[in-house]
Formats: C-alpha cells, sequence, structure tokens
C-alpha cells in the first residue's frame, strides 16, 4: 500500500511541481507587472503545495529521503506528471491555456481530495482549494479577454487551447497505483471528474467566443513517466544544482 | 500668475519642506521640484524591475524548493516595488507607459548593479546581502523625504528590503559552513560583487552634481561617500563573521577616524557601466523591450474586452 500512496502522491505534486517550474520561468517576462506578480503567486502557491505532498512523500517512505531528493533527484522516467503542465511557455496565450485547461482539472482534483480518507490529504485539499479557486478565476478571466479581446488574441488564444487539448485526456487517467488508493478511499477517481470538467471548460470556452475543439486523438503517458521531449530541459535546469553537487546543503 | 504669486508659492513650498512636512501631488510644487523627482522615482521604479532579471535568472535552477520559494517570492517583492513606485511617480503627472518608454530607448536611467551576471548560486546571496544592503543604505533616509507618496511607498520597501537582506546573509552563510567547494564560491561572489555595491553608493560626494539641491529637499539627508563609509563599516564585520574575505588590500580599522579606511574604487569601470557597456547591459534592456513589445497584444486584447464590458453593461442600463 505505501507504495502505490507514494506513487500516487507523485502523480499529484508533481503536476505543482513542473507547472510551477514553468511558470516560474516568466517571473521578469510578464506583459505587465500586474500579470508579472499574478503568475509568479501561482507559481509560488503550487510550489507550496509540492512541499506539503513531498514532506509527507518522504515521512511515509522507508527510505532517508527529503522533499529535496524527490523534487530534484529523481530520473525523468520518475516523474509522474501529466504532460499537459510540461508543455513550455511558448507565449502568453499558450501560458493561460495551459493554466486554465489545468486549473479547472485541480479545482475538482481539490474538491474531491477533501473527501480522503487520509487526513493529511483532506488538509492540503483543504488549503490548496483556495489557491487553486483563485488560479482558476484568474485563467479563465484571462481567456475571456483574450478571445472576446482583439481579432489577434483572439486566433492565438484559440490556436493554443486547440494545440493544447490533445493533453487533457489524460487528466482522467488513473494507473495501476491510482486504482488501488482509490479503492482504499484515499486517492480521488479522476474518471469520474471528466464529464463535468469538459462541461465547466466548454461553458467558459464559449462565454469567451472561443470554438471547442473537435479531436478524435490525445495524448498521454506521463502518468506512466513518459514524457514530451520539453520534459528533460526542464529538469536540465531544475536540477542543475543537486546534480552537478551532490549532497550539499544549501 | 505673476512673479510675486509664484515667489509667495514657492516660500510656502520651501516653508514646509523646512517644517517637514510632506509635500502632497495636488500641493504647489516648483516644476524642478516635480521634474527631479520623475527622474529619481522612476529611475527607482525602473532598478526594481530591471533588478528581477539578474536574480530571475536563478528561479529556474535554485537548489532546494525553500530556496526557490524564497527567491520567486522575493523576485516577486521587486515587481511590487516597481508596481508602487511607478504609481508614485504617475501622481506627479506622467504614464506608466511614458516611464517605460524613458526605460526603453535609454533615456532613463536604473542602478548600474544591475548590469552584472549572476553566474553562480552564491551571487544571489550576494546580491541580497550587498546589494540589498547598500540599497536600505540608500533608501532608509528616504522614508522621510519630503515628497509623501516617494516616502510612504519607501517605508514598505524598506521593510522587505531588509527581510531580503538577511535572506541573501542567510544563504552566503549556508555556503561559508557548508564544504569547501561552497565556501570558494561564496568568496568568488564577494570578490565579484564587493566594489559594484560600493559604486553603488553613488560618485563621490565632489563629482556628484545632484546632491546639494537633493541634500535641500530632503532626497538626499546624507552625501554618497557618507553612506558608502556606513556601508563598509557595517559590511565588512559581516564578512568577518562569514570567513571570507573583502577583496581589498587597503582595508584597515582605523582607530583615529572610528571607520574603515578603504581602496581606490575603479570609477573608470562605474562610469563605463553607467554609459551603457557594462557586461549585461544590452541583454537588460532588450529583454525588457522584448517583454514589452511581446505582451502589446495581451495588452491591447484586455483594453478592447474592458470596453466591450463596459459597453455592453450601458446597453443593460438602457
Amino acid at each position: 500500500m505505501n507504495n502505490n500512496f507514494i506513487k500516487y502522491l507523485y502523480g499529484i505534486a508533481d503536476n505543482s511541481l513542473i507547472l510551477g517550474q514553468r511558470l516560474g520561468e516568466l517571473t521578469g517576462h510578464a506583459p505587465s507587472l500586474e500579470v508579472d506578480i499574478a503568475l509568479t503567486n501561482i507559481s509560488l502557491d503550487l510550489f507550496g503545495q509540492v512541499r506539503s505532498y513531498f514532506q509527507y512523500a518522504a515521512q511515509l517512505s522507508e527510505d532517508d529521503i527529503t522533499e529535496d531528493d524527490l523534487a530534484f533527484l529523481r530520473t525523468e522516467r520518475e516523474y509522474l506528471n501529466v504532460l499537459l503542465v510540461e508543455q513550455p511557455n511558448t507565449d502568453f496565450a499558450y501560458t493561460i491555456a495551459r493554466q486554465f485547461l489545468f486549473d479547472h482539472f485541480h479545482m475538482l482534483l481539490m474538491t474531491e481530495m477533501q473527501k480522503s480518507k487520509d487526513e493529511t490529504l483532506v488538509a492540503i485539499a483543504k488549503k490548496s482549494i483556495k489557491e487553486v479557486s483563485y488560479h482558476k478565476r484568474f485563467s479563465s478571466d484571462w481567456i475571456k479577454r483574450l478571445g472576446d479581446g482583439t481579432e489577434e488574441s483572439k486566433q492565438r488564444i484559440q490556436k493554443a487551447v486547440n494545440d493544447l487539448w490533445r493533453f487533457t485526456d489524460e487528466l482522467f487517467h488513473t494507473t495501476e497505483a491510482d486504482e488501488a488508493m482509490i479503492k482504499e478511499g484515499i486517492a480521488v477517481d479522476v474518471k469520474m471528474l471528466k464529464d463535468v470538467y469538459y462541461k465547466n471548460v466548454n461553458e467558459v470556452l464559449e462565454t469567451a467566443t472561443l470554438e471547442v475543439p473537435e479531436l478524435k486523438y490525445f495524448q498521454k503517458g506521463g502518468k506512466e513517466g513518459i514524457h514530451s521531449e520539453h520534459m528533460g530541459f526542464l529538469l536540465n535546469d531544475m536540477q542543475y544544482m543537486q546534480r552537478t553537487y551532490p549532497g550539499m546543503k544549501w | 500668475m505673476s512673479e510675486k504669486e509664484v515667489k509667495n508659492l514657492e516660500e510656502i513650498f520651501e516653508a514646509k519642506i523646512a517644517r517637514d512636512e510632506k509635500i502632497e501631488p495636488k500641493d504647489w510644487m516648483p516644476e524642478k521640484y516635480r521634474k527631479t523627482h520623475i527622474r529619481q522615482m522612476s529611475q527607482h521604479a525602473h532598478s526594481e524591475i530591471v533588478g528581477m532579471l539578474p536574480e530571475g535568472n536563478w528561479i529556474s535552477r535554485a537548489p532546494s524548493l525553500r530556496r526557490k520559494v524564497a527567491l520567486l517570492a522575493k523576485v516577486q517583492d521587486e515587481a511590487g516595488h516597481g508596481l508602487y513606485l511607478y504609481s508614485a511617480t504617475e501622481t506627479l503627472g506622467i504614464s506608466r507607459d511614458e516611464l517605460y518608454e524613458q526605460l526603453h530607448s535609454g533615456k532613463a536611467k536604473y542602478s548600474s548593479i544591475f548590469n552584472y551576471p549572476t553566474i553562480t548560486w552564491a551571487d544571489i546571496g550576494a546580491i541580497g546581502w550587498l546589494v540589498d544592503g547598500a540599497a536600505i543604505i540608500n533608501q532608509v533616509p528616504l522614508c522621510s523625504t519630503s515628497f509623501g507618496p516617494y516616502a510612504r511607498a519607501m517605508v514598505r520597501v524598506c521593510k522587505e528590503e531588509s527581510f531580503h537582506q538577511r535572506q541573501g546573509y542567510e544563504i552566503m552563510l549556508t555556503l561559508c559552513n557548508g564544504t569547501e567547494e561552497q565556501k570558494q564560491m561564496a568568496q568568488d561572489a564577494l570578490n565579484r560583487w564587493w566594489w559594484p555595491s560600493l559604486m553603488m553608493l553613488g560618485p563621490t560626494d565632489d563629482a556628484s552634481t545632484h546632491t546639494e539641491q537633493s541634500m535641500k529637499w530632503k532626497l538626499k539627508r546624507k552625501t554618497n561617500d557618507e553612506l558608502r563609509q556606513q556601508f563598509i563599516d557595517q559590511t565588512v564585520p559581516q564578512a568577518d563573521i562569514l570567513g571570507i574575505t573583502v577583496p581589498d588590500e587597503d582595508l584597515k580599522w582605523n582607530e583615529e577616524t572610528g571607520h574603515y579606511d578603504f581602496g581606490e574604487i575603479n570609477w573608470d569601470e562605474f562610469w563605463q557601466v553607467v554609459k551603457g557597456h557594462g557586461p549585461c547591459n544590452k541583454e537588460r534592456l532588450q529583454t525588457r523591450v522584448n517583454a514589452w513589445e511581446n505582451g502589446e497584444w495581451v495588452r491591447d486584447a484586455a483594453l478592447a474586452y474592458a470596453e466591450k464590458q463596459s459597453e455592453r453593461k450601458v446597453k443593460q442600463a438602457i
């Protein structure tokens, strides 16, 4: 059980870790100071959540490990985040579309996680849900601004949503570890969130005067540790210090 | 307005400053006072947002989750400082867009220190310790400067800066208590950041053009040389605690003066960087310009959306 639980935690935590890392790349480069501050805020929230999950995972683990070992010293195949969150900051439209598609999922996940049998997960969910509900509002508002803004912004956000749509289905996949933890009443059965997710997302897209993409083929793999080519470069940056100077305290 | 009336207003203005009362945006002020404040405050705001870049450079590579979160929060604080300094400057009748334009065209300056590269993690510690340390010495007197919006902004800025300074020093302390390699990294950072930090306190008094007027308006309370001495006196004992050496062979405690004597500053380097030829001047400015230009369509969209929304509201009201 322990091993499955830890894997389940990696899955949730890695989503926040990798998305937080992506957002951190943007600090100092946003279209306005206000947006810069907001994106950094979201990144900070996500890293705060990561620390809660990893500290908990380290505590559950039989090995003598820390939150930083988990964040910085796994191999690429051991990260279990979905493909969506590792996609690059192509432009502000992609940043917002990625955030929006993730936030709506994250909100549902945190809502359900409050019903977990595990008290620590419940506590993390209760704290996170306030943050995630702000993230969701921020990204949904920007979807509307860009969709119903200028001709250019509409084209750009539509393209970003269309491109990233192929990664949404994976949000609702479950791994063996997930299934085992669902049976225990600890994990959220994300399969059950799919319909309401698309309903919510589509509603915002329609308000934003955007088309809901019609897609038959989706991408997957992140949850099994099979990532896109972007992931290695992201890890290269993120793990640089820990890999270059092993075993030191910072 | 007659000459006599202007003279009268000037007298009221001077008397206010002499009584340590604040000048507020709607008060009458001499044109030179307004221009000087726009120059200095916007320069300060620009320094905050350009200053985000050398440190932001290390967010993606921070060595631990705790350090990453602290660095993100620090750089975010700087964005916040920029935001309220720009807002305070706007009360003097200039828009934020105009101020950006001055930065991007190279007309407005920002603190030269940010034109040096951050090449190791220890640089993040050294910037917090030395650069924020020097900034605090520069800025604490501004909390009681004569222009109200600036003074009030500075109270908050200084509180956060002093937190950043302690954080930077703590990074240095961790490195100096670490492995030999880490200690060397800390020493190397001190070697590279020491002299530029001394330069941050401005040209020597005899070469400083604005000092006299700024003293009168309480934009300055001490001269550059006095501030520099204060910085050195305060910082050298901190380096001793870290067990690393300040890269100045002439640095020596002087019993008679009660201050440290120190070596010659390379002012040629200072002026070279001020004039735009430092190691990263081009990159810093280009990065700001790129962020601004790449964000144009986003700002346009936000504006267009806001206009559509308010039109809809008007229609609904009818």
